[in-house]
């Protein structure tokens, strides 16, 4: 009975993720009526659930484990928490995006809890806490709206001395240094350190768009890059990269930014691979893992053979093998998924994050102050880009860059400070339309 | 400083929604290398022995059956009901041990390579829902092999208890229709045997002597000393003449015939056919060491068999200032030069076939439980080892040996068999290897080539011929 009730489980979760992936590009593609939109993102809360409870309770159903449907519990109370912050206090904010966060964070929690429950708990709390702390940016972005944009240093000398304290006081884990310990805790400095570098740029090209600002802001990025790169994450020194270079090329409309940049990236992936130790090692890896099954192309290798033993339709949850693979919970999250869930739900996944990125810019777009409108588009560069570096590292499109999937993977840091880009959005975003509406 | 100026345009609408295509563009990028991978190269992928997840597939599947090319079944797997223990069974024990294989202590052979199709199941789908659904297991694909049973048993037989292997195949498809190497084993027992096998290196009975054995080819390789000097001498080769003794001696090295015989006064045609040591060692110092090194290229010496089980490449040196010694030696397939018996087996066939070889192949296709066709695993193509002019050189100098020389041990009414054997010496003492390859044909029925190796057997023509002919008569008499 168990074994029928696991397989009907996996194939309606792939029904029910299927459809709810439709219905977050029907949004885009034919403009609704207000009233039928409403069913359908109410459509979407229900398919949301029903997916969630499927996989929990196959889960409990297959290891007989009563932890698995407190976490369960837990897992719906904070997707919950995300649907009464946005519905009552982000009111005309994007239900859409509220709903994407809410099947992205819970597939996380999903799979999280079947890779790690220790792990999985610890994402719940600082879930709930991340929650609760941005149910007060509208409140903050409507009184001190005029503020942020002034504190252009605050935010260089912060972000510049987070970084040097990485550099000076960091661990060293996979051959980057990322994360710093306080009181126990291990935090990650650099996802906050995004968020301030796309505040600080902002906020330059605010005040004037001369060349001279240009090159000032280029200069800075330039010495974080150097930071960055002294303590080898170069996953995040890429991101932050391609993060000055969209927003410079949306403020300053030069198109010639853009080639230009991936010839820099191209140049200075080569120059890594020589110089660094461990890029050349991920670059061995990425060109044939079979060959250096062993060494470097360890990791990557059991990510493809996990993706590829799953196939489409997926082992199904505690049936793959998604822990022989090293930072399963982080850097390649998406390979356990794609394993367990099956190829399609991560086609969806991969859809979802696509939606979520296309609904970043579309606010971007309809934001007059200029100031909202360069910081929400950076923080959908920024989105958008380490969804692409961290799943092109799974399926072996790019080589692995040690960057992990936004709300999805395991991480306090990253997931606080996600869900703070997307509250900022949201708040941004209410706040224009009252501005537009008064 | 204009250039640089703020555009005064309210929206950036463009650079937005440039920004928004090429994320979309990097995202369907995921995408489609995603579905492509699982399409059309996962399968392949995964089928690696460090991959720990196939083997878990088999909690799911039972292993499926390995069939010779007429349906008799060559390795099964049963379902212990009450245990749920999975017991794998060759019926015919040793017979086909090498080729079939084995599937645990690291994989072996057809079970190796097709590990993944074997537990993976097309069976009927209505089936396999309710298995989803019941817990039961599906029955693993069958892999439907090109192996003959009756050449097999033959070749198996005609071996004796030599060691050494026998290959035979199609030659107008490349199907392997035998493939014996021994010392064998029987795979029924190879958890309980696999560590002393394994450690045994002296009799080395878990290696596939038919694709990965390299020995001294001996006189067999006269096919391509001959060859070099036609090339050389393309106007009046048939005017060569030599007078054997039984010895010859040069640069301090003395190179005799086999028992020291006289074979007198010879032309080219003659040596080749008596198999004449002395006459090859004193033609051989005239030729071109290069050529003869591109030769032995073209003839898949230094260079990987294509096949669909594991090969050993074959050896061959000469270097331009290779003393007469090395030459002499050589020329008559002593020396350094080590070929496999599947290598053999395709210079032959290549003789047969107008100077192209066909790709070799024993998995054919992949069937249901049923029978039913899945997909086809055969390859196709040829490999060019000799012009054609060349070819029906060598099959007129082979077809000489049957009638007039060494292998007058094939010489029968019953279909028409070309060879060329071999004597390779393998240690001071003239211990000898047997070696025989050629091909045969009779109308009506496919041609096949053949490569014997019989280890320490002594002559090719009175060992290895005589084992060909075993199998030929168990392929055309049938």
């Amino acid at each position: 009975m168990t074994g029928v009730f696991i397989q009907t489980a996996k194939y309606l979760m792939i029904a029910l993720i299927i459809t709810y992936t439709v219905q977050s590009f029907l949004v885009f593609f034919r403009h609704h009526a207000e009233n039928v939109k409403r069913i359908l993102f109410k459509e979407q809360m229900v398919l949301i659930y029903l997916f969630l409870s499927l996989g929990f309770l196959s889960m409990t159903a297959y290891t007989d484990d009563r932890q698995i449907l407190v976490l369960f519990g837990f897992t719906l109370g904070v997707i919950t928490l995300i649907q009464l912050v946005y519905r009552l206090i982000y009111v005309h904010g994007s239900v859409l995006l509220c709903n994407h966060m809410c099947i992205l964070f819970g597939t996380g929690m999903l799979v999280l809890t079947r890779l790690d429950q220790a792990q999985a708990a610890r994402q719940l709390v600082i879930g709930a806490v991340s929650i609760g702390i941005t149910a007060f940016f509208p409140y903050l972005m409507f009184k001190k709206q005029d503020t942020f944009r002034k504190w252009k240093l605050v935010y260089l000398i912060v972000s510049a001395g987070l970084l040097l304290l990485v550099l000076l006081a960091g661990k060293t884990s996979y051959g980057a240094k990322i994360s710093v310990s306080i009181g126990g805790i291990s935090i990650q400095p650099v996802e906050l350190v995004k968020l301030l570098y796309i505040f600080f740029l902002a906020a330059v090209y605010y005040e004037k768009q001369t060349l001279r600002i240009a090159i000032f802001a280029g200069g800075c990025t330039v010495a974080f890059l150097l930071i960055l790169a002294a303590a080898r994450d170069l996953g995040a020194a890429l991101i932050f990269f391609v993060i000055y270079v969209g927003m410079t090329y949306a403020v300053y409309r030069k198109w010639v930014l853009l080639p230009a940049a991936a010839g820099i990236v191209v140049v200075a992936m080569i120059g890594a691979g020589k110089l660094i130790g461990h890029v050349s090692n991920r670059i061995i890896a990425w060109k044939n893992p079979l060959s250096a099954i062993d060494d470097q192309g360890y990791q990557i290798s059991q990510s493809l053979f996990g993706i590829g033993t799953g196939s489409w339709m997926g082992s199904g949850l505690f049936m793959g093998r998604p822990k022989s693979i090293p930072v399963v919970s982080k850097d390649f999250i998406f390979s356990a998924i794609s394993e367990e869930l099956g190829a399609i739900v991560a086609i969806c996944v991969i859809l979802i994050s696509l939606s979520t990125l296309l609904l970043f810019f579309r606010m971007a777009k309809s934001m007059q102050d200029p100031f909202y409108r360069w910081v929400s588009l950076g923080m959908g560069i920024c989105y958008g880009f380490q969804v692409f570096l961290t799943i092109g590292g799974c399926i072996k499109l790019i080589p692995s860059t040690g960057v992990t999937f936004p709300l999805v993977s395991y991480g306090g840091s990253s997931l606080l400070v996600t869900f703070t880009m997307f509250a900022l959005l949201e708040s941004f975003y209410i706040t224009t339309k009252k501005k537009d509406s008064r | 400083m204009k250039f640089w100026k703020f555009p005064k345009k309210k929206y950036q609408q463009k650079e937005l929604s440039v920004l928004t295509i090429l994320f979309a563009a990097a995202f369907l990028a995921l995408i489609v290398y995603l579905v492509v991978f699982l399409a059309f190269e996962s399968e392949s992928f995964i089928n690696n022995p460090y991959n720990k997840r196939i083997d878990a597939l088999s909690e799911k599947t039972i292993r499926g059956s390995i069939y010779a090319n007429d349906g008799t079944v060559l390795a099964y797997s049963t379902n212990d009901e009450v245990t749920n223990e999975e017991h794998r069974i060759y019926p015919y024990a040793n017979l086909y041990a090498h080729v079939v294989g084995f599937p645990v202590n690291g994989k072996m052979g057809v079970e190796s390579v097709t590990n993944f199709e074997l537990l993976h199941s097309h069976s009927n789908v209505g089936e396999r829902l309710k298995h989803a659904f019941t817990g039961e297991k599906n029955i693993g694909d069958g892999i439907v092999t090109t192996l003959d049973p009756t050449v097999q048993d033959a070749a198996y037989q005609a071996l004796g208890n030599y060691r050494g292997a026998i290959v035979v195949l199609e030659v107008s498809t490349g199907r392997i229709l035998g493939m014996v190497s021994k010392p064998d084993f029987d795979p029924n027992y190879i958890s309980e045997t696999f560590s002393i096998l394994a450690e045994d290196n002296e009799s080395a009975t878990l290696l596939n002597r038919a694709t990965q054995g390299r020995y001294a080819p001996g006189s067999t390789f006269k096919l391509l000393t001959t060859l070099e000097y036609i090339h050389e001498n393309p106007k009046d080769y048939e005017d060569y003449r030599y007078t054997c003794t039984g010895k010859f001696r040069s640069d301090g090295k003395e190179i005799h015939c086999f028992h020291n015989k006289a074979h007198g006064d010879e032309d080219l045609v003659d040596s080749f056919t008596n198999s004449c040591n002395t006459s090859f060692a004193s033609l051989g110092l005239t030729l071109d060491t290069k050529e003869l090194t591109q030769i032995c290229n073209k003839a898949l010496f230094n260079q990987k068999v294509p096949f669909d089980l594991p090969t050993e490449k074959s050896y061959f040196t000469l270097a331009s200032d290779a003393s007469d010694a090395e030459i002499m030696e050589t020329v008559i397939g002593q020396g350094k030069t080590l070929a496999t018996p599947l290598q053999m087996t395709l210079i032959t066939a290549a003789v047969d076939r107008s100077g192209k070889a066909p790709r070799p192949y024993v998995i054919d296709r992949v069937v249901n439980d049923e029978g039913r066709f899945v997909k086809s695993l055969a390859t196709e193509g040829t490999i060019s080892v000799m012009s054609a002019e060349d070819a029906s050189l060598l099959k007129a100098y082979m077809r000489d040996v049957v009638t007039d020389g060494t292998g007058r041990a094939l010489n029968t009414d019953a279909y028409t068999a070309y060879g060329k054997t071999g004597t390779a010496e393998y240690n001071a003492a003239g211990d000898s290897h047997a070696w025989f390859i050629g091909f045969a044909n009779q109308p009506g029925k496919e041609d096949i080539a053949i490569a014997v190796i019989m280890e320490g057997a002594g002559s090719g023509s009175s060992f290895a011929a005589p084992a060909a002919k075993t199998v030929f008569d168990s392929y055309y008499l049938k």
